[in-house]
């Protein structure tokens, strides 16, 4: 009996601890930030859409939603010969990709809503050098990983400081060893504005959702008032 | 005009007997007038019931049942359809809360004694409401045609190969392929949106009228039915319309608050009511690392787990839905309402109550020994509730019942006790402030919470006897 309830004390604290391997950085999310989402768009289409496609969203929506100029949309962010109403479809095929990183590519539509912002930050910040592997880097949020490190020039190198914890080799931090053509402050808000932009991707509506929930939440507070008045009418005889 | 209007009524009303349904079960239906905030329930259930079925029509006119489409037209829904994305997660977010309201409701015929003679037939149609709520549930979440649907679905149909000698065959019948496949897709979308609505329809309407034919149970546990005025209409009941309509209406309002909040700040309620591995297509070369049902089915899928035999799991689990069938003739106390049962009883329900969350809990994680030991004490405590009834509740000592119905204070009138609550745990300082003005400083005042947190614990404990 005493076994049990001591299981049960510590289940709770174990239990989280145990699912976090790495500890994720935070990734500043907003939404509202239109100039942030643009960068990010430009960002997916420079140094994403080669490979991934993000099939659910389409230029138009996105010239919508960040009150952009339809011809601006497609001169400055859409691939060469794209129209405003194709979805963001990537040129490379699955076969090649296949053949290539022996996997294909997932498309990044709801990457945001399955993996979560700060898990996306993190990884794309997350690949060093270890020159054993195919692509020459591996990552520290998602281990083996096929995908190359394709900020590498922006970025940089890192390199992994390892520590060993209960006998087993744990990366304890990565560490810039050649500077890229970013500084480390530039690079993180780039990655930033590129998270942005997949976490609005991953809803396109949620930021108008949200503006909108606060009249429904009122409309609804008014209607509560009504029907208890109407309520504490009719309820006024019994007793 | 107004002659015109008289004339197509009574035409009506000759060959169609409206007024008399309406009479009979809401005019003239009379309930007990205590009701308190747990009667809600059950108008919220076939709220939620009509939301289910608007949204899920509205639904149905994009949705493509087709595994090649399934994911896609679901994003289609979320993206390009007009208002796709609020009627998607009014069903989705529908789904949870008719199980939240679902249980609630149980939980207060478990408290009040509601399945207790004669209302023994109420309780089974809505058990079996229950059931086909668990098979709609179940089909429904495969339809997005995410990697949980999908592997949840695997998982869930294997189950039933583990019947001995016809169960490899019997899963295969209802997968309709080896693996779960677009064939499975299909049949789960026709039962889902055709087959078990229709039976879920037909239930609801026998729970309720085997409801009017008996009349409501109350907190008190007693037939009102038994004083009557000299109308012959119980002194203790009032009509259910106007009253309870326009007392439910105010329950709709608060649900609908509760359920906007969701809808409009956070529709996946952090993966509890949608999945984030949903959001990834179903993949049937890729198992997910951990396979979890959405949390309403959590409690029975960790009596599942907690038992090492994989047939004996599925026996287990079956069984904890079958023992609720059976709490009619289980439970031998005179006495219906928790109001005047014996201590036992009492504390019977609080342990319950904490092993069916506990599983719930447990369902949701990956099974470690540790978390495997406690779910097999936990399904222990799930059984002993049901299987060791008729011994407690014959041996218990009852409080003798009320002739009448009692009152117990409302929310409203407990408003001026709540604020004594508060100033208790309040501590409030002032300080002079700039140009005559005082600074009202408020803190939590330890010493009150601590006084309130005894008191309530005394409290609990009193009401355990």
């Amino acid at each position: 009996m005493k076994k049990i309830l001591y299981t049960l004390l510590f289940l709770l604290p174990l239990s989280v601890s145990a699912s976090s391997g790495v500890k994720l950085e935070s990734a500043d999310i907003d939404l509202s930030d239109s100039a942030s989402l643009e960068r990010g768009a430009h960002h997916y289409v420079t140094y994403c859409l080669g490979c991934h496609s993000a099939k659910h969203i389409r230029y138009k929506r996105i010239a919508m939603d960040l009150k952009l100029d339809e011809a601006e949309i497609l001169k400055n962010v859409a691939p060469l010969g794209a129209g405003i109403y194709d979805q963001m479809h990537s040129a490379m095929n699955g076969h090649d990709a296949e053949k290539w990183f022996g996997t294909t590519p997932p498309d990044l539509s709801l990457i945001a809503r399955s993996r979560g912002a700060d898990w996306l930050y993190s990884y794309l910040k997350g690949f060093y050098s270890e020159p054993g592997k195919p692509t020459g880097v591996n990552n520290a949020v998602f281990k083996d990983v096929a995908m190359p490190n394709v900020f590498w020039q922006q970025q940089g190198t890192q390199e992994a400081v390892v520590k060993t914890v209960d006998g087993q080799e744990v990366i304890a931090e990565l560490k810039l060893v050649e500077p890229g053509q970013l500084s480390a402050k530039e690079f993180d808000r780039m990655v930033n504005d590129l998270v942005n932009f997949l976490v609005y991707v991953g809803e396109p509506v949620q930021l108008e959702r949200q503006q909108m929930g606060k009249y429904v939440l009122f409309f609804i507070l008014m209607f509560i008032v009504l029907a208890y008045l109407l309520k504490k009418e009719y309820w006024k005889d019994v007793h | 005009m107004k002659d015109r209007m008289n004339k197509c009524s009574s035409w009506l009303l000759e060959r169609f007997p409206i007024s008399d349904l309406w009479n009979e079960h809401m005019a003239h239906y009379y309930a007990p007038k205590n009701f308190n905030i747990w009667y809600f329930f059950g108008s919220l259930a076939l709220f939620v019931l009509v939301n289910q079925f608007i949204t899920g029509i509205l639904l149905t006119m994009n949705y493509k049942p087709d595994a090649k489409l399934a994911f896609d037209s679901v994003e289609y829904i979320m993206r390009d359809v007009n208002w796709g994305w609020l009627v998607r997660y009014m069903h989705s977010t529908g789904a949870s809360a008719f199980f939240i309201v679902v249980y609630l409701h149980m939980f207060r015929g478990l408290m009040y004694g509601s399945f207790k003679q004669p209302r023994e037939l109420i309780w089974i149609f809505g058990m079996l409401i229950f059931v086909c709520l668990m098979a709609e549930a179940f089909m429904g979440y495969l339809l997005p045609w995410g990697q949980m649907s999908y592997w949840g679905a695997q998982v869930i149909i294997s189950l039933f190969s583990a019947i001995p000698v016809v169960g490899d065959e019997l899963s295969l019948w209802i997968r309709g392929d080896y693996v779960v496949s677009d064939a499975t897709l299909n049949r789960f979308f026709a039962f889902h949106v055709i087959a078990v609505p229709l039976v879920l329809l037909i239930l609801v309407f026998l729970h309720i009228v085997a409801l009017h034919e008996v009349g409501s149970n109350n907190p008190d546990g007693i037939e009102i039915k038994k004083n009557l005025n000299w109308k012959g209409h119980p002194i203790d009941g009032i009509p259910f319309h106007p009253y309870y309509t326009v007392k439910d209406l105010v329950g709709v309002g608060v649900f609908m608050f509760f359920f906007a909040v969701v809808i409009f700040y956070m529709p996946e309620l952090g993966g509890f009511f949608l999945e984030h591995a949903n959001f990834i297509p179903a993949d049937p070369l890729k198992t997910p690392e951990h396979i979890a049902p959405v949390w309403y089915f959590t409690p029975f899928y960790a009596i599942l787990r907690a038992v090492p035999d994989k047939f004996a799991g599925v026996i287990a689990m079956g069984g904890a839905i079958v023992v609720l069938f059976m709490l009619p003739w289980l439970d031998r106390s005179p006495v219906k309402s928790i109001r005047y049962r014996g201590g036992i009883f009492k504390k019977a329900v609080l342990l319950f109550v904490i092993a069916f969350i506990g599983l719930g809990y447990l369902g949701t994680q990956p099974a470690t020994p540790g978390a495997t030991t406690v779910a097999r004490v936990l399904t222990a405590v799930y059984f002993g509730f049901f299987l060791l009834m008729p011994l407690y509740t014959r041996w218990e000592k009852t409080k003798p019942v009320s002739e009448r119905l009692t009152e117990h204070p409302t929310l409203e009138e407990r408003i001026p006790e709540l604020k004594a609550l508060v100033d208790e745990i309040v501590a409030v300082e002032t300080a002079p402030g700039p140009m005559g003005a005082t600074i009202v400083k408020r803190r939590p005042n330890y010493a009150g919470i601590q006084a309130v947190l005894i008191r309530f614990a005394k409290n609990l404990k009193k009401s355990l006897d």
